[in-house]
């Protein structure tokens, strides 16, 4: 067992747990979107970073990916943490404004406006990759990519054509943070025989 | 490409020894005259990008034309960038160290009926010492040369780097041999660490503390090890790692097979982008070169050590130059860095120990070994070791590559060895480190130039790139230039960098147009603070350098935009007018003639008058106007 400190409370884990999966254990409150259980972090949404602190020394390190080490002191709700979690929100709640799911959390966590201005009202998805990796990892397939690079990247089946291996499971629908899946669903899978909502029913 | 000392190439052989190589080295010394008449030019990207490949063809022909009596008939060298970029294509002439700078083809009779035929130097070709106006005769007494200290660049410009010969005449690969043959791998390390040299690509990081945890890695996890040379050089303005790679190819390939032998690895990779095809195209040469001698490759020096080596070409993204993603995109994926939680040396290529270096650290590699790590670490000041090599652009005289001993202070680069701004005004700033780094202000002219002290004013060493500003630069127009660059290049997997990037790039248009408040200034600040602590690699985190430095130094151009609508440096076209001074105009014409906007009206030998509503403030008019009668305001 590893014995460390988060918010100055003695935790303990598991040799090759995370911070995060500590801090869950022990029903201390991080807050994530591109994190998921079923699938290994990638730790690109950066909400759930934590300062790890060692005397005078301190920084800013990613919960969902940091490994636990003996010893080690770690804060979840200091000065430049929230900074982070702030502008992360603020930026998300502008980048996706069609997400109802974004827009709790970040209200749990006090934001309820953005400064910057909506490009698209109907943007949902934040690209975190989460409905790629349950794709290729737990279901096999790889029907999901992420094209292009930086600020141009998005998610759709590769070379934007509907899937040939898409088996239509529904996975990432499930998977995704923020409720984008939903639509971008219908570009990823071969022409449905019935409607997505149909199918539901 | 090159007609140099072919006698020895027929009799290609296997090097068996230390012995052997010194012997082979005696023996292409013993077949060269050091007194021969020898013509060499410059096949730099910079000079050949001038036309120096037409100045060697021109040369060849005019000296078949002269038919000179055979005795001397000179021999003809091409060798890789000499540094004084802006001066090419340039031309030195052997023993007596004439040098001749912007050659052009017409110029070659003249070259060879004065300076070979009758024995005097072509005045007009010369070198202007722009203080004395005095023409200067050899290369050794021009202030650019004279005050810099070529350590790691001392045989580039010297050996023509297809030829593995020179580079052995010239002591190459001595350092390898002495090595295997006379130290332990421990002894390397230990020397590497003891010579202090820290890691030349931009965060300083200890390279002797690089190889000692790789070992401890090895030791927990075995082998295979993986050496990689980081030759993925993309700050804007910057071309140190090239010039290395194509002008003195050995010097990396010889100290990374030293960084195998110490720690043990087999094979190593080149990541080189692939926008450097004549890099590419030296180091594969002397790849070749290197194999045959048996200097590369199985059983090397006949000591028992194997290693050989590959060329990754990069696709040309400037995030692959980070550590993990350089590592994702040998394996064959898309460039994303991924966190360094697990450092490099015990999980990078391939999930295994990895020893990566930059182009200039491994090129170091061999001169420790060589010439010991005393001698090394009594260059430079004691925590920032050796010499450092500085790509020197921007609105300076000198354009070129500099290399000075790490510590000298900033002006000295700038305005002795760069010979300073033209027109003989103060800098600015200068902008070290390239979009990860800052801007050091005229003020802080003295800093010495250093991993620690350059940190400590704000910027950083980075990879060498220096780019000197003066008062018509707009330090919110840099910011902006380099936001723009990285918002470009940003791999898109955090959000910090993401959107983060775009987001400071839209406030700073903002200020550009004159827009925003001083609340703005601190939003920026603040929401650069979020990306420094959030961003995932050092793309991000390092991305608001330039823009935290400008503030922090020139914060009153800042507000000038913002509360005034004035951009004092005259480049923000929203918050700038031109406009024609009735007292200096001559009414030639010029102006009216090249403005694209037809906007400019007026009678010849009158003043002309600019319409504001039409002008789009390009500039062309200014730049056209031989009387300065154009006035920015």
């Amino acid at each position: 067992m590893i014995t460390f400190k988060i918010n100055d409370r003695e935790v303990k884990a598991r040799q090759g747990w995370t911070v995060l999966e500590t801090a869950r254990e022990y029903g201390i409150d991080i807050p994530t979107l591109c994190f998921h259980e079923a699938v290994a972090p990638s730790g690109s949404c950066r909400l759930c970073m934590v300062e790890l602190k060692e005397g005078d020394w301190s920084k800013l390190v990613a919960s969902c990916i940091y490994p636990v080490a003996q010893g080690i002191t770690i804060f979840t709700e200091t000065d430049r943490v929230r900074n982070v979690r702030r502008w992360v929100f603020e930026m998300l709640l502008a980048a996706c404004p069609a997400s109802a799911e974004i827009k709790v959390l970040a209200a749990q966590y006090g934001v309820v406006s953005t400064r910057f201005p909506s490009e698209n009202p109907e943007e949902a998805c934040m690209v975190c990759g989460l409905c790629m990796r349950v794709c290729e990892e737990v279901v096999g397939l790889s029907a999901i990519s992420i094209m292009d690079r930086g600020v141009h990247k998005k998610v759709g089946s590769p070379f934007l054509r509907p899937s040939e291996v898409c088996v239509a499971c529904g996975s990432c629908v499930t998977i995704c943070p923020t409720g984008a899946m939903q639509t971008i669903f219908d570009r990823v899978r071969p022409q449905p025989v019935l409607p997505l909502t149909q199918l539901a029913l | 490409m090159s007609n140099v000392s072919t006698a020895l190439k027929t009799d290609t052989r296997r090097l068996n020894s230390h012995g052997d190589l010194e012997e082979l080295r005696q023996q292409i010394l013993a077949s060269r005259d050091p007194s021969r008449l020898e013509i060499v030019v410059c096949h730099g990207t910079g000079c050949m990008a001038n036309g120096s490949p037409k100045v060697t063809q021109a040369i060849r022909a005019g000296l078949e034309a002269a038919g000179i009596d055979a005795r001397v008939i000179p021999g003809i060298k091409t060798t890789g960038c000499q540094g004084f970029c802006s001066r090419g294509p340039l031309v030195l002439i052997r023993p007596q160290g004439i040098f001749y700078q912007q050659v052009k083809p017409k110029d070659v009779p003249e070259i060879i009926q004065s300076t070979l035929i009758d024995g005097k130097p072509l005045e007009r070709l010369l070198y202007k010492d722009p203080q004395s106006g005095e023409r200067i005769l050899t290369e050794a007494e021009i202030p650019f040369y004279k005050l810099q200290e070529r350590v790691v660049l001392h045989n580039i410009g010297k050996i023509d780097p297809t030829d593995i010969e020179d580079t052995i005449a010239a002591g190459g690969y001595q350092a390898l041999a002495k090595a295997l043959t006379a130290m332990t791998p421990e002894q390397v390390v230990a020397a590497i660490e003891k010579s202090g040299l820290r890691g030349r690509g931009g965060a300083g990081f200890p390279t002797g503390r690089k190889w000692r945890s790789a070992l401890k890695a090895i030791e927990k996890k075995g082998r295979p090890v993986y050496v990689v040379v980081n030759g993925d050089e993309g700050d804007p303005g910057a071309f140190m790692d090239r010039t290395i790679m194509e002008g003195d190819p050995h010097s990396v390939l010889e100290g990374l097979i030293i960084g195998a032998y110490a720690l043990g690895a087999d094979k190593g990779y080149l990541y080189v982008r692939a926008e450097y095809p004549l890099a590419i195209r030296h180091l594969e040469i002397a790849m070749n070169q290197a194999r045959e001698l048996g200097l590369l490759g199985d059983n090397i020096l006949n000591s028992g050590f194997s290693f050989d080596a590959r060329i990754n070409r990069g696709a040309g993204a400037f995030v692959c130059g980070e550590s993990t993603a350089l590592f994702t995109s040998i394996e064959g994926k898309p460039g994303n860095p991924r966190p360094k939680y697990v450092r490099s040396v015990e999980e990078g290529l391939w999930g295994r120990p990895t020893v990566l270096n930059n182009v200039e650290t491994w090129a170091n590699v061999p001169l420790i070994v060589d010439k010991g790590a005393e001698w090394y670490a009594a260059l430079g000041v004691p925590h920032s070791t050796g010499t450092k090599v500085f790509s020197l652009v921007g609105k300076v005289n000198n354009v070129g590559l500099v290399e000075v001993p790490m510590g000298v202070p900033m002006k000295r680069i700038v305005e002795e060895i760069g010979g300073g701004v033209p027109g003989g005004k103060p800098f600015k700033a200068v902008q070290t480190g390239g979009p990860s780094g800052g801007c050091i202000p005229y003020s802080l002219k003295e800093v010495a130039v250093d991993f620690d002290a350059l940190t400590r004013a704000g910027s950083m060493m980075g990879s060498g790139a220096m780019i000197v500003m003066d008062d018509e630069d707009c330090v919110v127009d840099v910011g902006l230039y380099f936001l723009r660059f990285l918002e470009e290049e940003s791999c898109g997997k955090c959000i910090p960098c993401r959107l983060g990037l775009t987001r400071m790039r839209e406030i700073l248009e903002n200020f550009a147009k004159g827009q925003g408040a001083e609340q703005d200034i601190d939003d920026l600040l603040s929401l650069a603070k979020a990306i420094q602590d959030g961003a995932l690699c050092a793309l991000g985190s390092s991305a608001p350098n330039p823009v935290l430095t400008t503030i922090r130094y020139f914060r009153d151009e800042y507000l000038s935009h913002i509360q005034h609508q004035k951009c004092p440096a005259g480049v923000c076209k929203e918050l700038i007018t031109y406009a024609i001074d009735p007292d200096l105009c001559t009414g030639c014409m010029n102006c009216a003639r090249q403005c694209p906007q037809k906007c400019i009206a007026g009678e010849k030998k009158k003043p002309h008058v600019i319409d504001a509503d039409h002008c789009i403030r390009c500039g062309i008019c200014k730049e056209s106007c031989k009387f300065g009668a154009v006035l920015v305001t």
